[in-house]
């Protein structure tokens, strides 16, 4: 019995020193986010107490003075602490919890013009920009915002169910096939937020990560500007050979580079240079990590639906690679 | 022995008659050697079944240690993602259908008759089969790990991961047929649980004096009956989407995922406090043998019992408040949720005054109480938690709540249960466990269990996600994980511990255990023989061991009822359900070979329907009804001349009508058949509100209103010949009239069902097309589940008329039957509204 007080007195002390993960809800940069921390430290207390005082209860039931014993066997103890003392927490609780879901709830557009749809795909995300104009801008595996807005998020699935959550920003929504939900996105200040996928979706599922990345406004719009152009043309002769092979080896089936190829079946790649990752957060973005995951994908991301491509010659890869992460 | 002489308090006086015990003793004998297989008893079964619930549990832990290796430290490759996939889908759909469920139900079956002052259970054969049919059933669907046959889609799931497009292989076929067959078993044994509580008890034994195990199981067993029937409805469902292609979840064809995800936790969220209620149960009556004084607040617990029960069908949906739902559904079910866990509250307390009014004696099953009650404490405190909605938006998916439900389930139900095994081992075994092995598991189990899950609150608020087989460094979670993988290990040190206490010291009997070693109060405590004790004794009070001297001899010395075996076999008391005043003796089958070999046959028909081989699986099929025909022909009996059973009181042996036990297992059925027809009801209406356009009402889309019509008049037809048959046997016995109106019956019941599907498909309505189509047919497809077994039970009866097995008194068969068909008649006329009269309606 001794060993738990120990534990609960270690646990918060492990807490707090880990608690600034780059993926912790414990540590937030968004309101949302921030609004359930403080609800979870609360509960963590209350509930801390509560436990506390419940092992009281029972150390004194076996040991202690014969008076509290009687009290503790009384019926209306009982009452008061099974029934009352729960009741009444309960409901504060309940009420606190529901004014907070109505805050974080996002039931109509928050009247800003930009618009971000995401959809879950086995194992990547699709980004879809809706600016004002109704011009779209596509990307993948990562999600830029503006900071200090809230942002309309549109989830949908391609396959199955998946769902959308960066802790430190809020809370996760799913994304299922044949609905959209709905989520709002806030950061208060500028920085780069992991996020995974929280439903289990299938073989890779723990390699379904996005982040997003906040930015002041004007960073933001001059960003969206320059991923809604086309493709750069390849500068140099590995860049041109590049495209070459991308177009020969049948790249394009699968993944669009804007006036190169318009395929919609992988990741859109028309500013895959432009990205901090590869694969969805699973490598740094680099022509040497380029080229592995074109030929040792399946090493990187298990599972993933890209098959290896081993069928070119390092020199040919280093090309390819060249190609992809000129596209900025 | 001292007091052997004519005593008026006693029902039966001594000496007791030369022979009386050794008949006793005969027809209660189990069968030797490999003729064991065909034992039925409720002492044999259970032992089995105990036993067979624990390897399970030991199966799914090693699976357990498998993934916490995988997890201890980041990007590990120890299993790869597929078999890690397949591991945590087997750890939790073993640990909840072939572990949980089933061991609380073991549990039953070996204490309550017992505990009840019953001979046996009222249906021992439905028990033997329920035990060999998960049991057989269990194996196979553990072996398919080692095929990599495995399904993969996590135990709850969901589609469309687990549609025939995104699960192709055959192992969601595997957790469909083989989960959606052993829960059939579940339900078999709560329908023998529900009867064996309400009509087998001691005389004496009124409502306030049923031992608290017996109340929980009592609920457990309705809970069980009204929330099965959800998923299984929903397995069918996804089974007949995955095989056919008749479009329940796929939303292209007007179906829906979340469709599932209701159906899924209207079982799923009452299925955790069917696992912990009877846990609880235990608790209830160890504490108080512990403390050694009554349980603090008898009627309140059970008030507070029923209350969780009822409770948990109201909030189910707090497993997807992440789905998008309104703010009113959000706010319901949080408020539900949270209501739920007062009456957990109530019980804590009532526990610990227990303890605080007697004196707690250290013991090992204390400790496993004691620990239970910490750590459920805190299981009960983060579920709390995760019902206020924003936290859970947070929460939900995450190892926090792994570490939630793990201080739930292992806390509310693990724990109990050991406490439970060390408790009543003396009952059943002719040595006990030992303390000191059981203490030093018990620590290690405890601190194994709180270092492993401890942390993974954290985690999860860190950000881990569950079932990911595998993270990247520098989150923030190797520590932790670490730690996690370490105390799995010194858990598992601990159940290893125990496993070696019940090697060396567990010596099961079906005679003479070692005894009341805790001076416990409940019956139970009764010198235990396969028939429990050698009379059934009169019980004044809720502990009569501790509050009528001198029961324990007397009972044994046969001075209660029924001491012997009048009846020439095997027979237990009928009492009424609420004074338990006693009503008839229900004679009781013995050994037989029809329970076990049905059960191989239905198993092996659902196994060889998934991997396809459907005639092999036609035959099984057949011969399973065949010996369900033969081991239901015995069960009907011959009505016998009464007998005495002491007091003065001479009792029928047979009782037809809606006293006899048999009618009440049959109402119960019914309500497991209403269940399920409430549940498609329910999705029917759920994907009209979903896709409305699916139910377009134009003339080609529609089933022909004529069919209905002429089914509907078909099946009134059908129940009316039932009707006019039944009072022809109550007059002029098994007739030629009655024969034939028995015939018309069947005969209409099928054309009924007949002229429904023509309606449909000449019109052109194909179950493929979409979901309106699709559901319509699983309407159907319900109607021919009932009309089947009706036809063949038709067949059945028919064949006793003619053999002379019916009669005015003799008719509990018919009877059965006919309660039944006139359910199916009335599912079938509400059906054929739905189907024909809703589209047309709006």
């Amino acid at each position: 019995m001794s060993r738990m007080p120990a534990l609960a007195l270690l646990a918060p002390a492990a807490w707090l020193a880990a608690c600034s993960g780059e993926q912790s809800a414990l540590a937030p940069r968004g309101s949302d986010a921030a609004w359930i921390a403080d609800l979870a430290w609360l509960l963590f207390g209350g509930g801390g107490v509560v436990l506390a005082m419940v092992i009281a209860a029972l150390v004194l039931s076996i040991r202690g003075p014969p008076a509290i014993r009687a009290r503790l066997a009384r019926p209306a103890t009982m009452v008061a602490a099974g029934l009352f003392f729960p009741i009444v927490v309960l409901s504060s609780l309940l009420a606190y919890s529901l004014w907070l879901t109505g805050l974080t709830l996002p039931v109509a557009d928050t009247g800003h013009v930009l618009r971000i749809e995401v959809t879950g795909e086995q194992w990547w995300w699709r980004v879809d920009y809706v600016r004002p104009d109704g011009s779209r801008v596509a990307s993948a595996n990562e999600l830029h915002i503006p900071v200090g807005q809230r942002i309309d998020i549109v989830l949908r699935s391609a396959d199955v169910i998946h769902s959308f959550w960066v802790p430190r920003l809020g809370g996760k929504v799913d994304m299922i096939p044949g609905r959209t939900t709905r989520l709002q996105l806030h950061a208060e200040e500028a920085g780069v937020y992991r996020g995974q996928c929280a439903e289990y979706c299938g073989g890779a599922h723990a390699l379904m990560a996005i982040e997003v990345v906040a930015v002041p406004a004007t960073a933001f719009e001059a960003w969206l500007a320059r991923q809604a152009e086309p493709a750069v043309v390849p500068a140099s002769e590995r860049g041109r050979r590049g495209q070459d092979l991308f177009i020969a080896a049948g790249c394009g089936a699968c993944h669009a580079v804007r006036d190169t190829s318009a395929a919609v079946i992988g990741p859109d790649l028309t500013h895959f240079g432009s990205r901090r990752s590869i694969g969805g957060a699973m490598l740094p973005m680099s022509e040497q990590n380029a080229a592995r995951f074109i030929a040792d994908g399946q090493y990187v991301k298990p599972g993933n639906r890209m098959p290896p491509f081993r069928i070119f010659s390092d020199d040919e890869l280093a090309a390819l690679s060249a190609f992809l992460v000129a596209l900025r | 022995m001292s007091g052997l002489h004519q005593d008026p308090q006693y029902p039966n006086q001594l000496p007791r008659p030369e022979g009386e015990l050794e008949q006793l003793r005969a027809v209660w004998r189990v069968p030797r050697g490999w003729r064991l297989l065909s034992a039925v008893n409720n002492t044999v079964i259970g032992y089995l079944y105990i036993a067979t619930a624990l390897l399970f549990f030991v199966l799914a832990g090693i699976l357990a240690l498998l993934m916490r290796t995988q997890l201890a430290v980041p990007s590990n490759t120890f299993l790869s993602q597929a078999a890690y996939n397949q591991i945590f889908t087997m750890h939790g759909t073993v640990m909840m259908f072939l572990f949980a469920v089933p061991a609380v139900e073991a549990m039953g079956v070996l204490l309550l008759p017992q505990m009840l002052g019953a001979r046996d259970l009222p249906f021992p054969r439905l028990g033997a089969f329920a035990f060999w049919a998960y049991l057989v059933g269990g194996l196979v669907f553990f072996g398919t790990l080692f095929f990599d046959l495995a399904p993969s889609g996590g135990w709850f799931m969901y589609p469309p991961l687990t549609g025939s497009q995104y699960s192709p292989d055959i192992g969601a076929d595997f957790w469909l047929l083989g989960i959606g067959f052993i829960e059939i078993s579940a339900i078999a044994g709560a329908i023998e649980i529900i009867v064996g509580v309400l009509r087998t008890r001691a005389p004496g034994m009124t409502l306030d004096r049923i031992p608290l195990f017996a109340w929980t199981m009592l609920i457990f067993a309705v809970m069980v009956v009204f929330a099965f029937p959800s998923v299984i409805l929903a397995t069918i469902m996804l089974e007949l989407e995955r095989a056919l292609g008749w479009p329940f979840f796929v939303p292209e064809k007007g179906g829906d995922a979340l469709l599932w995800q209701h159906l899924f936790w209207f079982f799923g969220h009452p299925e955790v406090y069917i696992i912990f209620l009877p846990a609880a149960g235990m608790v209830s009556m160890i504490v108080p043998a512990m403390a050694r004084v009554p349980l603090v607040g008898y009627r309140m617990v059970v008030l507070a019992l029923v209350a969780t029960g009822f409770f948990s069908f109201g909030l189910w949906v707090h497993h997807m408040f992440t789905t998008g739902l309104p703010y009113l559904a959000l706010g319901v079910f949080s408020g539900a949720s949270m209501a739920v866990s007062v009456p957990s509250g109530i019980q804590v307390f009532a526990w610990i005054a227990t303890i605080a009014a007697g004196r707690l004696r250290w013991s090992t099953p204390s400790l496993f109480v004691l620990g239970f009650l910490v750590i459920f404490t805190l299981g009960g405190l983060t579920g709390v938690m995760v019902a206020m909605v924003p936290f859970d938006w947070q929460a939900h998916d995450t190892y926090f709540v792994v570490a939630h439900f793990h201080y739930v389930l292992i806390g509310g139900m693990v724990f109990p249960l050991f406490a439970a095994i060390y408790y009543w081992v003396p009952a059943f075994s002719t040595r006990a466990l030992s303390e000191r092995l059981g203490k030093w598991a018990f620590v290690l189990m405890f601190t194994g269990f709180n270092v492993a899950f401890l942390p993974m609150h954290i985690t999860g608020m860190l950000g881990m996600p569950r079932r990911v087989y595998t993270y990247s460094a520098g989150l923030g979670w190797d520590g932790l994980n670490l730690v996690s993988t370490a105390g799995a290990f010194v858990l598992a040190a601990g159940i290893l511990m125990v496993i070696v206490d019940l090697l060396c010291n567990l010596r099961p009997t079906l005679s003479d255990p070692k005894g009341n070693i805790w001076q416990a109060g409940t019956l139970e405590w009764l010198a235990n023989e396969t028939y429990s004790s050698r009379s059934i004794p009169r019980i004044t009070s809720r502990e009569p061991l501790w509050d009528q001297p001198g029961l324990v001899q007397d009972t044994h010395a046969g001075r209660y009822f029924l001491p012997g075996a009048p009846t020439g076999g095997r027979e237990t008391l009928i009492t009424a359900p609420g004074d338990a005043a006693p009503q008839y003796v229900a004679r009781l089958p013995g050994p037989g070979w029809s329970p076990f070999g049905a059960a191989i046959l239905t198993a092996a028909f659902f196994l060889l329907l998934t991997v396809k081989l459907v005639l092999l699986a036609a035959a099984c099929g057949l011969g399973a009804v065949m010996l369900i025909c033969v081991w239901m022909w015995g069960s009907d009996p011959a009505p016998g001349p009464s007998v005495a059973i002491g007091d003065g009181i001479r009792l029928p042996t047979y009782l037809a009508g809606p006293g006899s036990h048999s009618r009440w297992a049959m109402i119960v059925l019914l309500l497991v058949a209403g269940s399920l027809y409430i549940s498609f009801i329910f999705s029917y209406l759920y994907l009209w509100a979903v896709s409305p356009q699916a139910w377009a009402t134009g003339a080609d889309s529609m089933p022909l209103l004529t069919s209905a019509l002429i089914s509907g008049a078909l099946l009134m037809a059908s129940s009316a010949a039932v009707l006019v048959a039944g009072s022809r046997l109550s007059t002029a016995g098994a007739s030629a009239g009655f024969n034939s109106l028995l015939v018309i019956a069947a005969a209409s019941l099928a054309a009924s069902l007949g002229f429904d599907i023509a309606g449909h498909w000449r019109v052109g309505l194909r179950p493929d097309a979409g979901s309106h189509q699709a559901l319509i047919y699983l309407g159907t497809f319900l109607q021919a589940q009932l009309v089947a077994p009706l036809i063949v039970m038709a067949g059945f009866v028919l064949v006793r008329s003619l053999t002379r097995r019916l009669s005015p008194q003799h008719r509990v068969s018919f009877d059965n039957l006919a309660v039944f068909w006139h359910y199916a008649v009335g599912q079938g006329l509400l059906g054929l509204l739905l189907i024909h009269g809703f589209p047309r309606a709006l």
